[in-house]
C-alpha cells in the first residue's frame, strides 16, 4: 500500500479568549500552539498528555468544529482554510470522523441504534431507505454487533458495546481519518482488549487513519506507529513509537513512562518523580513550561522557550536540556 | 488475630427482579502493616464489599457474613452508635471521585477539622494547626493558606490529598482506598500512590487497596484478591499471582493487558460479565472460559488454594482437565 498523507497540520494554534469577571482578570489561553505533524493513511498517530494538555482541542480542530487561530491544516490535500464553499465543507467532513471516549453521552438515548447509524447517511448522501439500512446491517456486522440490534437503544448495551456503535457511526461515511479520542479508558480490561482489536482490524481493512488520543501509554505502545507527547498545549517530543518508548529523550516524556505502572511485579523501575502539578494554561511559566517540574532546568530555560527541533537522536524534541547535552 | 476478619461475606439487593447478589462468598483478612489489593472489572463487587463493612450501603441491601470482625469487635452487630466511633477514626475509606467527596460549601480546613473534632476533640487553635501539619504531609504547598480554600479552587490531584489528609487525621489502623487514583493523570497518580504506601509504612497501617488497573496493584499490592461477578476466584501473593495465575479469569485478564501483547492482536476474553437476569448456573466465568467443560457450565466450583475453579490452571494449564478443547464460548457480539 502506498502510503498517502491524508492529514497535514502545519504550526496549529488555537487560543481561547477568557473574559474578565468582576473579580478575575481576562487572558489568553494558550490551549494549542505550534502543532506540527503528518498523518498517513492506514497509520496511527497517537497523540499522549495529561488533562489540559490540548490533546482534545486539536481533536476539535482537526474535526472541523472550531477553526485553528492560526496555522494550516490540510486534509486530504484539500487545505481547511481555503475551503469555504458549501460543497467542500461537506468532503471535508465526510473524510474526517470522531469517537468520543464516554460511550454513555455520545450516543442519543432516544433514538435506536439504526436511527443512530442511518443518520449520516441520511444527511450526506442520497441513499434509499433500503440502501441506507443495508448499509447500516453491512457495518454493523463488521463491528461484531447482532442484527437484531437496529431495533433497539442504547440503554440495552454494555460499554463496549456501545463503543462498537460509535465506532460503527464514525465509519458509516468511510473516512479516510477517525479520531479516538480517549475510545478505550472508559472499558473494563477484558472489553478494552476487544474493542482495540476491533480498532486494529478496521484499520487493515478500510486504510484508516487514526489520530489516537489518550493517556494511556500501554494502549498507546500497543496501538501507535507515531507518538506526539504535548505538555501545556505544545508538542514536546515527536517520533515513531519505538523511538519513544525504547529511549525517551524529553524530560517530560521520561517521566510519563515512569509514572505510568506496569503490571509486572518482578520489574523495579527506577522512578522520576515529578513534583508539583500541572500549571494554569491561562498563566504558563515563562521560557519553556515544563521548567518548574523539571529535573534538569536551568536559567536558560526559565527565560527563553525551546522549540521543537530535530535532536541528535534522530526525531523531534524540544528541550534545552537534551540540544546541550545536560544529564540529569 | 487479624485486624480486620472477613469470613463469607454476602451481600444482597432487594431489586424489581428480585435479589441480586452482588458480593457473593468474599473471604480476606488483613493484618496491620499490610496491604491488600481488591482487583476486578465493574460489577465485581469489589466496592460494594468495602462499603458493606462501613456501614455505608442503604436499606435495601442485605448483609450476611459468618465473620466480619475488626480489632475482635464485630461489626455485623454493634450499634449505629458504636459504629460512628470508629468509622472515620480507626477505619477510613477514600473513594474514586476527589471532586464529588467533599462538600463544596465547606473550606477543606473546616472539613479537615471536623473530623478530628468529632473523633478526638481538642480546641480550635489545636485542630488548626494539626490541620496545617496534616495538609503538609500529604504534600500541598503552602498549606496555611490552603485551610481556607474551598474544593472547587483546586485541582484533583490537590482535593485527593486533602481527603488522604482527612482520613489519616485520626491515624487509622485501617484505611481503604477505593480506586483512588482512577480519576487522575499518572504523575499525580503515581505522586498520590507513593504517599499512601508512605504513610502506609510510617503509619503501620492496613490498607486496603482497590482498582482495576492491574499495574497499580503490581507496584503497589503484597497479597491481592482477584473478584469477578460478586465471587472472589482468587487470592494470591502479587508475585505469584502475575507470575502464576491460578484461575483462567486472572489469567485471561492478565493476557488481555496491551503490554503483555506480543502480537498486534490482543487475546481477549470474549463476552462481557453476566448482569442480573443472566448469570450462568454453574461457575460464573464459565460462559467466557476457555477451558470450561459440561461440569463447570452444571455445577459451581468450590475453593481450593485459594483459587474458585474446577480445574485450577498450574503454569498456564488446567489440571485435572479431560481435555479437548472446549465446549462452547458464548459468542457473538463480545
Amino acid at each position: 500500500m502506498t502510503a498517502e498523507t491524508v492529514l497535514e497540520a502545519r504550526d496549529l494554534h488555537r487560543f481561547y479568549e477568557v473574559k474578565g469577571g468582576m473579580f478575575s482578570q481576562g487572558g489568553t489561553v494558550k490551549a494549542l500552539s505550534g502543532a506540527t505533524f503528518n498523518l498517513e493513511a492506514g497509520k496511527t498517530l497517537a497523540v499522549v498528555g495529561e488533562s489540559g494538555c490540548g490533546k482534545s482541542t486539536l481533536a476539535r480542530l482537526v474535526t472541523l468544529i472550531e477553526n485553528p487561530t492560526s496555522g494550516a491544516l490540510k486534509l486530504g490535500g484539500m487545505d481547511v482554510a481555503t475551503a469555504t464553499s458549501a460543497e467542500d465543507r461537506r468532503t471535508l467532513r465526510q473524510m474526517v470522523q470522531i469517537v468520543f471516549q464516554d460511550p454513555y453521552g455520545s450516543l442519543n438515548p432516544r433514538q435506536k441504534i439504526g436511527a443512530i447509524l442511518e443518520e449520516p447517511l441520511k444527511i450526506n448522501t442520497s441513499m434509499s431507505a433500503p440502501e441506507r439500512k443495508q448499509a447500516v446491517m453491512d457495518m454493523m456486522a463488521r463491528v461484531g454487533l447482532r442484527p437484531e440490534a437496529y431495533y433497539r437503544y442504547p440503554h440495552m448495551f454494555s460499554g463496549g458495546q456501545r463503543q462498537r456503535i460509535a465506532i460503527a457511526r464514525a465509519l458509516m461515511l468511510k473516512p479516510k481519518i477517525v479520531i479516538l479520542d480517549e475510545p478505550v479508558s472508559a472499558l473494563d480490561v477484558s472489553i478494552q482488549a476487544q474493542v482495540l482489536n476491533l480498532l486494529t482490524d478496521l484499520q487493515q481493512e478500510m486504510n484508516l487513519a487514526y489520530l489516537f488520543i489518550s493517556h494511556d501509554l500501554s494502549v498507546v505502545r500497543h496501538i501507535a506507529d507515531e507518538v506526539m507527547v504535548m505538555y501545556l498545549g505544545r508538542p514536546v517530543e515527536y517520533g515513531t513509537r519505538d523511538q519513544i518508548f525504547s529511549d525517551p529523550q524529553h524530560p517530560y516524556t521520561r517521566a510519563l513512562l515512569s509514572a505510568t505502572p506496569m503490571a509486572d511485579p518482578n520489574k523495579k523501575r527506577e522512578r522520576i518523580k515529578l513534583i508539583g502539578e500541572l500549571p494554569s494554561p491561562l498563566s504558563p511559566p515563562s521560557g519553556c513550561a515544563f521548567h518548574p517540574r523539571c529535573p534538569l532546568v536551568n536559567d536558560r530555560c526559565k527565560s527563553e522557550g525551546p522549540v521543537l527541533h530535530h535532536a541528535t537522536s534522530g526525531w523531534d524534541v524540544s528541550c534545552h536540556a537534551v540540544e546541550e547535552g545536560r544529564k540529569g | 488475630m487479624s485486624l480486620l476478619d472477613i469470613k463469607n461475606l454476602s451481600v444482597e439487593f432487594q431489586t424489581a427482579h428480585g435479589m441480586f447478589r452482588a458480593v457473593d462468598g468474599v473471604n480476606f483478612n488483613v493484618d496491620k502493616g499490610q496491604i491488600l489489593s481488591i482487583v476486578g472489572e465493574s460489577g465485581s463487587g469489589k466496592s460494594v464489599s468495602m462499603l458493606a463493612l462501613m456501614g455505608l450501603l442503604p436499606w435495601t441491601a442485605k448483609v450476611t457474613a459468618d465473620v466480619m470482625t475488626f480489632d475482635g469487635i464485630d461489626l455485623l452487630s454493634i450499634s449505629k452508635k458504636e459504629r460512628r466511633k470508629i468509622i472515620g477514626k480507626d477505619i477510613s475509606m477514600i473513594f474514586q471521585e476527589p471532586m464529588t467527596s467533599l462538600n463544596p460549601c465547606f473550606t477543606v480546613g473546616y472539613q479537615i477539622m471536623e473530623v478530628m473534632k468529632e473523633h478526638l476533640g481538642g480546641t480550635k487553635k489545636e485542630l488548626e494547626k494539626r490541620a496545617v501539619e496534616l495538609l503538609g504531609m500529604v504534600g500541598i504547598p503552602a498549606p496555611e493558606s490552603r485551610l481556607k480554600a474551598y474544593p472547587h479552587q483546586m485541582s484533583g490531584g490537590m482535593n485527593q490529598r486533602v481527603m488522604i489528609a482527612m482520613m489519616i487525621a485520626c491515624k487509622p489502623r485501617l484505611l481503604i482506598a477505593d480506586e483512588p487514583t482512577t480519576a487522575l493523570d499518572v504523575t499525580i497518580q503515581a505522586q498520590i500512590l507513593e504517599l499512601l504506601v508512605e504513610l502506609q509504612k510510617k503509619q503501620d497501617m492496613a490498607l486496603v487497596l482497590i482498582t482495576h488497573d492491574m499495574g497499580v496493584v503490581a507496584e503497589t499490592a503484597e497479597r491481592v484478591v482477584v473478584q469477578y461477578a460478586g465471587q472472589q476466584v482468587e487470592k494470591q501473593e502479587v508475585k505469584g499471582l502475575f507470575n502464576h495465575p491460578g484461575h483462567p479469569y486472572t489469567h485471561a485478564l492478565l493476557n488481555a493487558l496491551p503490554e503483555r501483547a506480543t502480537d498486534k492482536h490482543l487475546p481477549s476474553i470474549p463476552g462481557v460479565v453476566p448482569g442480573q437476569l443472566d448469570r450462568p448456573k454453574g461457575c460464573l466465568f464459565s460462559p467466557r472460559c476457555e477451558f470450561a467443560t459440561d461440569l463447570c457450565h452444571a455445577t459451581p466450583p468450590t475453593t481450593t488454594n485459594g483459587v474458585l475453579c474446577h480445574y485450577p490452571l498450574q503454569d498456564g494449564v488446567p489440571t485435572g482437565h479431560p481435555g479437548g478443547q472446549q465446549s462452547k464460548v458464548a459468542g457473538g457480539n463480545g
